[in-house]
């Protein structure tokens, strides 16, 4: 007898446009597993989006909408103040209200629609898939590349190592807003990443996941490492997974020694021009944070 | 029961939202719109309104809160001026291209810089090209009727478009008149209980929004268009009713002692009102003058104005924009509605009132007198500017 964890229901129906080994697509795929049926989905511009919605087609089963690039946070405070009206007005019964975009519309461009959504605390998930870069557009660098990162508006040469500023903390942007709820994902770790979807909407209150996705187009590597790329990023320490539960942090995978950062640079292009002591310096901030990070864990 | 009260216009407009029973509101404070936004979030405290007030970061996202309320299937309300409708321009496009009956209230403000929290219309005119029905209100009374309207033609099933009602910064917005208030019942025959055919909902789901390729994008346009065409005879049946109802009319244009005319000056929004004493006083002394008043913006009512200009032989237009390097919007819109008449008028352009400066009586008198030496003799400009101090 086989026993199923996950549905076998595709919300996210196949036969999208996402790249050969498209991390995105793969998260957007679990997370939406774990939603169910009863519920509005909001897309900013971005990857995301533009792999699954040419007209006249679409791969979405349940209710969808995309508008524009950076208010995607708003636009699913409006549903979700909508829902709320309506079913206090004995109209319809409500749904949870999801919003998805991309490191770019949530760290750069969507950060003060998402600030003003959580402050407000409307009751939504917003899920952030982090590729680090504006993928969609191709490559251009975001508040999410990380330092040292190639990409075409920070490209490596003579003058310029890449990135030239460090990765900013967007999980601890979101749980600034005292929300109660904040997760870090990535789809190497499925059962972890659907956990965590469900446990973000079964609260009252805005809840955030930041979920990160290897983009091999993006990252200049090859379209079989998407999963092996998403565990050394979470065995290096570089993307932690945690959750904060009403301001208590969980680590949720804590290897017991880091793997070094070079075995998870060596295989990605966009890290290729490092110098040996750009990567030193770099591996120090990581372990740096990683610790900062466990110092916040209850209990240790 | 129908009662007359004095009024702001500011609280007219948020009556007329009261009684329409709005859902949602979204806005964020502007002068001089602020009074709204502040006597709206009054009443939900006070619990006259039973509606979810998103109490946002930026006018970009209280465009965007509507849009989403409304595909929802809520019926949502928002406000604006100057800057903050300059904020939300980008998102204007959606509820017109994704059909959703988004009411918004515009006092219109001048743009910066320099900063000028007064009216004029050029946050108006640069929004003229988004699909949006756009109506000017010239007194208190129309701020409120025409607010109701706004409800009544965004929600019709041939329109399904938004409405902006604009009413004048300070002039309108800041101004107390006596007001007839209908009784509730008649509000509600007016705009009954909406639902929205295409909401997003899981019973029913819906992909909206999805991206146009070049293969389909131009039919998109197309469709989008024919449909805010075909809803400008909604927009004259609604009034209909309203007259029906409240028994007071409203028409795309409207026109005051234009019946022999020679000479027909247009203005549009609260400046209207001084017109018209002008007009009066112009003719008492004899001559042959009228006024007519655009009240439908977009979509652009062609066939009323050409019907109620005909005769005349001069059209004087004053605008309160200014399009650089070209001249008065209004008057360049009205110039290329009546170039393939046969019996046109001439058409001669004024720009004034700009960043709340007023319009006297003596310089409409002007206007239409200047504008008779012009057509007659020619000028060198394109159009001239009104009390400006050289
Ligand atoms: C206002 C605005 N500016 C710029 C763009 C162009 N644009 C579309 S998607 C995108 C980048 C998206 O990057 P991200 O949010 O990181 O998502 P990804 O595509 O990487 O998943 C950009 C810059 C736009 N659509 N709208």
């Amino acid at each position: 007898m086989t026993r199923r964890f996950v549905t076998g229901d595709e919300n996210f129906s196949p036969g999208h446009r996402a790249c050969i080994g498209c991390g995105e697509a793969l998260a957007m795929r679990q997370v939406v597993k774990a939603l169910g049926d009863n519920i509005i989905l909001v897309n900013a511009t971005g990857c995301s989006e533009i792999i699954a919605s040419a007209l006249p087609t679409t791969s979405w089963k349940i209710p969808w909408i995309h508008t524009l690039f950076e208010n995607t946070a708003s636009i699913a405070s409006g549903i979700e103040s909508a829902l709320k009206v309506v079913e206090r007005k004995g109209k319809r019964k409500k749904a949870k209200v999801i919003a998805f975009a991309g490191d770019g519309g949530t760290s750069d461009i969507g950060l003060q629609a998402l600030s003003g959504a959580l402050e407000r605390g409307h009751d939504l998930l917003y899920v952030c898939f982090d590729n680090e870069a504006y993928m969609n557009t191709g490559i251009q660098r975001s508040s999410s590349t990380p330092y040292g990162a190639w990409t075409t508006t920070a490209p490596s040469g003579k003058m310029s190592i890449g990135q030239k500023t460090w990765k900013k903390n967007m999980p601890a942007i979101a749980i600034a807003h005292d929300i109660p709820y904040m997760a870090t994902a990535c789809p190497s770790y499925p059962f972890d990443l659907m956990d965590k979807v469900k446990k973000a909407v079964s609260v009252d209150g805005p809840s955030y996941l930041h979920i990160y996705v290897v983009c091999p187009t993006g990252w200049r590597c090859k379209t079989n490492l998407t999963i092996r790329l998403g565990k050394l990023a979470v065995e290096t320490g570089i993307f932690p997974l945690y959750e904060v539960e009403e301001g208590k942090y969980k680590m949720s995978v804590d290897p017991p020694e880091l793997t070094p950062i070079k075995d998870y640079f060596k295989i990605q292009g966009r890290f290729k021009h490092l110098s040996d002591e750009v990567i030193e310096e770099i591996q120090k901030k990581v372990t740096g944070d990683y610790q900062r990070l466990k110092e916040k864990m209850e209990g240790l | 029961m129908t009662k007359r009260v004095g009024l702001e216009g500011s609280f007219a407009v948020s009556e007329a939202v009261r009684m329409a029973d709005v859902d949602v509101l979204s806005a964020y404070p502007i002068t001089p719109q602020t009074h709204i936004v502040e006597r709206l979030s009054e009443m939900v405290a006070d619990g006259d309104l039973d509606a979810e007030f998103i109490c946002v970061e930026s006018e970009h996202s209280a465009m965007s809160a509507c849009v989403g309320a409304s595909a929802a299937g809520a019926r949502v309300f928002t406000c604006t001026a100057g800057q903050g409708l300059e904020l939300m321009h980008e998102v204007l496009y959606i509820p017109s291209s994704m059909r959703l009956p988004v009411v918004a209230v515009v006092a219109n403000r001048a743009l910066s810089s320099p900063l000028s929290v007064w009216g004029d219309h050029s946050d108006a005119m640069a929004v003229r090209d988004i699909g949006w029905v756009q109506i000017f209100a010239e007194n208190v009374q129309q701020a409120y009727d025409l607010t109701l309207c706004a409800y009544r033609i965004a929600e019709d099933k041939d329109v399904l478009f938004p409405a902006m009602v604009h009413l004048d910064g300070f002039h309108l917005s800041h101004v107390i008149e006596p007001v007839i208030l209908p009784d509730q019942r008649q509000v509600d025959d007016f705009i009954p209980e909406f639902e929205y055919p295409f909401a997003l909902n899981p019973d029913k789901p819906v992909s909206m929004g999805c991206y146009g390729p070049p293969y389909i994008y131009t039919e998109a346009k197309k469709s989008q268009n024919v449909a805010f065409e075909s809803s400008r005879k909604i927009v004259s049946k609604a009034w209909g009713e309203f007259e029906g109802i409240f028994e007071r009319s409203y028409l795309p244009v409207e026109s005051y002692r234009t019946e022999d005319a020679d000479v027909i000056l247009l203005v549009m929004g609260s400046f209207a009102e001084t017109a018209m004493l002008a007009i009066d006083r112009m003719r008492k002394e004899g001559k042959k003058v009228g006024l007519a008043r655009l009240r439908l913006w977009r979509p652009f009512p062609f066939d009323e104005i050409r019907k109620a200009v005909k005769g005349a032989k001069l059209l004087v237009v004053l605008d309160r924009c200014i399009s650089f390097g070209y001249g008065g919007p209004v008057c360049s819109e009205l110039r290329s509605a009546f170039y393939r008449e046969k019996n046109r008028p001439d058409i001669v352009s004024f720009i004034g009132g700009l960043g709340g400066r007023d319009i006297t009586i003596d310089q409409y008198e002007y206007m239409i007198k200047r504008g008779k030496e012009i057509s007659e003799n020619g000028s060198e400009e394109e159009f001239e500017m009104i009390g400006v101090r050289q």
